[in-house]
């Protein structure tokens, strides 16, 4: 079952993608809510791509947005005001007629959301559910066929005696193996694109490990992309080529993976990284961000990481950095005032520290 | 921490310093039959004869899956319920069988910190009233005197006192479990049982409410039992950690022992499945992938419990359940239950079971670095 690690499992990435189109293009994306606390900005001005076959992850806590992106992209945020463009296989998603978003989702663009029990209706057999979904999209096959289908997917992701567990309802699956019906559903057509947010959030180490393999596995074979949400830095230092942080609606770096743990640049990666527990350190104090998450109603001015930056500068409370790139490395972005060119950068960094000792108390 | 002292210091029964002593503890739930007529009644053995030690001031995580029993042994211990058969020992009383009245006053001695800082908190009622119900239901300081001490709890625990009169919601997630700290401490208690009290936090609020446990337990000298699934959290705060699996402790160990040796083959696979946030050493790292899911815990595989998912189970896994002692010349601190431990640098990803190869292929492979 294992894949050889031939032709497609090693996934050639073009450095700055000369040439290629990517499979799904966001640019300047703006989601925003109307409620009666006031407008919510949800998303402010995300761009990202992502090639064939490529894992990108975005991470970023709750309210960052991170959710609310893809759920627009998919067309699933009602009564949200859009603007942007999604261009996914050179079309816009964001402009689509209803009937043809239908045929793209869940076609052409698979998800996974966090909770599998509350993806699954409680009330149809596991098997009936994908059957539909494949049925939906697929006028001609027969029903005997889409079941056999069924069965097949959910011996690929996994479940032991498929054959028998494809009539069980969802309540007799554990939380594990819900999971894995859901990326068994998510699969159906093979999709070239499957967004999992934050798809083993609510499951135990171990069963991660099972899931986060298999999503591996059906990227290798089918030369899936995927879009990973989370919050876990673990997961994404395991699994993403590239990464995009987000914070306050807006993404705060862009870089490939190891950059983003070896070499970032933003103030808020770096905290976010310190913060962890070290894996390998002692039980020293952990080196948490102060104060709270800006309210997605009332955001500061400037950079929205401002009020919680210990580098910050009069500048970062006034205007808004814009995305930019970080040295030589065309795909390295941060949006800081910090100097791009990382031997200044920490020049400046060292000079703020000094001056503003008091400011760096822990709230 | 070092694992030759921490043994030493192990004292026999009776050692002072042990602020609890839980014995042979059992927790059964029995279910409700279908059928009426049916004599049998079938029970979840949530926590099937547990033995743990924690002594004053120190952390004792405690890990495992879901469903492994973590949390119903800790309400086993506050005595939120009854036990089935075992003896919890809190500071010298025996209290397994105190009635709830003889419990009262023992109860500010044992406090719980929840999961979910929304679920946990009345909505409807002010901060202030909130974390002064400690004070009410043991009637003591009324007035201007509970609101004072309120508000030192208050600012012990890093919220601004003037907010006194707010409303939960008008608090963010970790403000909220600040506040949850700030009720369970109303009375210094002796042992706080924090029951996954970060896990629904960010991870930049994470560390702020890590950091505030471990400041309060070296000013008041507090003691806690630590239960979370985050294995790197566990790390971080504990002195001793209990791996439990289906009911088991299946090993303990000081903390840096259990992770630079681990002895149970499902440790070692727990530990071994948990994402390190370092891209650069995740192509290096094998992994233990176990298959299949936990059984159920009605009716408990015989044996080793883990014997279905275990690479390295043997007839003898099946036969007789092993023994939670040192084992491969440990530390009597270190104690793992298992006939056929893991070896140090044994590489049990490329094990395979004698037994019932039939019901489980073992997978293993890298999930990052390609």
């Amino acid at each position: 079952m294992l894949c050889t690690t031939g032709a497609l499992g090693v996934r050639a990435r073009a450095p700055g993608r000369v040439g290629s189109v990517a499979l799904l293009e966001v640019e300047d994306l703006h989601v925003s809510f109307r409620t009666a606390d006031g407008i919510v900005q949800a998303v402010r001005g995300v761009s990202f791509h992502i090639d064939q076959g490529e894992t990108l992850g975005i991470v970023g806590e709750s309210g960052s947005g991170k959710s609310v992106a893809t759920q627009t992209i998919m067309g699933l945020t009602r009564g949200a005001r859009v603007s942007g463009r999604a261009l996914f296989e050179g079309r816009d998603l964001l402009t689509m007629k209803p009937e043809e978003m239908q045929a793209v989702r869940g076609a052409k663009i698979g998800m996974i959301f966090q909770d599998p029990l509350s993806s699954l209706h409680p009330f149809y057999k596991v098997g009936w559910q994908i059957v539909e979904m494949i049925r939906l999209h697929d006028h001609e096959i027969s029903k005997a066929h889409a079941h056999k289908r069924a069965v097949e997917l959910l011996t690929l992701v996994g479940i032991p005696q498929a054959d028998r567990r494809v009539d069980d309802f969802p309540h007799q699956f554990s939380g594990g193996m819900r999971q894995r019906a859901m990326i068994a559903m998510a699969m159906a057509l093979s999709p070239a694109l499957l967004i999992a947010d934050e798809p083993t959030t609510a499951l135990d180490v171990t069963v991660q490990a099972q899931v986060l393999l298999v999503i591996k596995r059906l990227q290798e074979e089918f030369g899936t992309a995927v879009i990973l949400i989370t919050h876990d830095l673990g997961v994404i230092a395991e699994v993403a080529d590239d990464v995009v942080v987000m914070y306050g609606g807006a993404v705060m770096e862009q870089a490939d993976r190891l950059t983003l743990f070896t070499a970032n640049h933003h103030p808020y990666t770096e905290g976010l990284l310190l913060s962890l527990p070290a894996y390998g350190g002692e039980r020293e104090r952990l080196r948490s961000i102060p104060g709270q998450p800006p309210s997605p109603i009332n955001l500061p001015p400037g950079c929205p990481f401002a009020p919680r930056c210990i580098y910050v500068m009069d500048r970062c409370r006034i205007d808004v950095p814009p995305l930019a790139p970080v040295g030589t490395d065309s795909g390295h972005l941060s949006a800081c005032w910090l100097p791009h060119e990382m031997a200044g950068r920490e020049r400046l960094r060292r000079k703020i520290l000094g001056q503003a000792p008091s400011e760096r108390a822990e709230a | 921490m070092n694992a030759e002292l921490s043994a030493a210091s192990t004292g026999p029964a009776g050692d002072e310093d042990v602020l609890l002593r839980v014995e042979s503890l059992f927790k059964y739930f029995p279910i409700k039959s279908g059928n009426p007529f049916r004599r049998t009644r079938d029970f979840v053995h949530a926590v099937d004869g547990v033995s743990l030690e924690i002594r004053k001031g120190e952390t004792l995580g405690l890990v495992g899956e879901t469903g492994c029993g973590k949390s119903t042994l800790a309400r086993c211990v506050a005595r939120l319920y009854d036990l089935t058969s075992g003896r919890v020992i809190f500071d010298g009383q025996d209290i397994s069988t105190w009635s709830a009245r003889r419990m009262r006053p023992l109860r500010r001695e044992i406090q719980m910190i929840f999961q979910d800082p929304y679920g946990s908190l009345n909505p409807r009622r002010r901060v202030g009233s909130i974390i002064g119900d400690p004070f009410a239901i043991h009637k003591i300081a009324t007035g201007a005197e509970r609101k004072q001490r309120v508000q030192d709890l208050m600012e012990l625990v890093g919220l601004n006192p003037e907010h006194y009169n707010r409303f939960p919601a008008e608090f963010s997630g970790g403000q909220r479990q600040r506040i949850g700290v700030a009720r369970a401490l109303a009375f210094t208690p002796k042992l706080i049982i924090c029951d996954e009290p970060v896990s629904a936090l960010d991870v930049s609020i994470q560390a702020q409410i890590i950091n505030l446990l471990a400041d309060l337990q070296a000013k008041l000298g507090l003691t806690y039992i630590f239960i979370a699934h985050d294995l790197s959290v566990v790390r971080h705060v504990s002195d001793t950690v209990a791996v439990m699996y289906l009911g088991k402790v299946v090993e303990q160990a000081p903390v840096e022992q259990l992770w630079a040796h681990p002895r149970h083959p499902y440790t070692d696979a727990l530990l071994s499945a948990v994402p390190i946030p370092d891209p650069e050493h995740v192509s290096e790292r094998q992994r233990i992938i176990l298959v299949g899911d936990v059984p159920s815990p009605i009716n408990p595989p015989p044996g080793c419990r883990f014997h279905p998912r275990c690479p390295k189970a043997r007839q003898a896994c099946v036969d007789s359940e092993p023994e939670l002692t040192p084992r491969l010349g440990d530390a009597a601190a270190h104690l793992a239950a298992c006939h056929f431990p893991v070896q140090d640098g044994e590489d049990i990803s490329k094990s395979r079971p004698s037994i019932g190869a039939d019901l489980r292929v073992i997978e293993t492979g890298l999930v990052g670095g390609s």
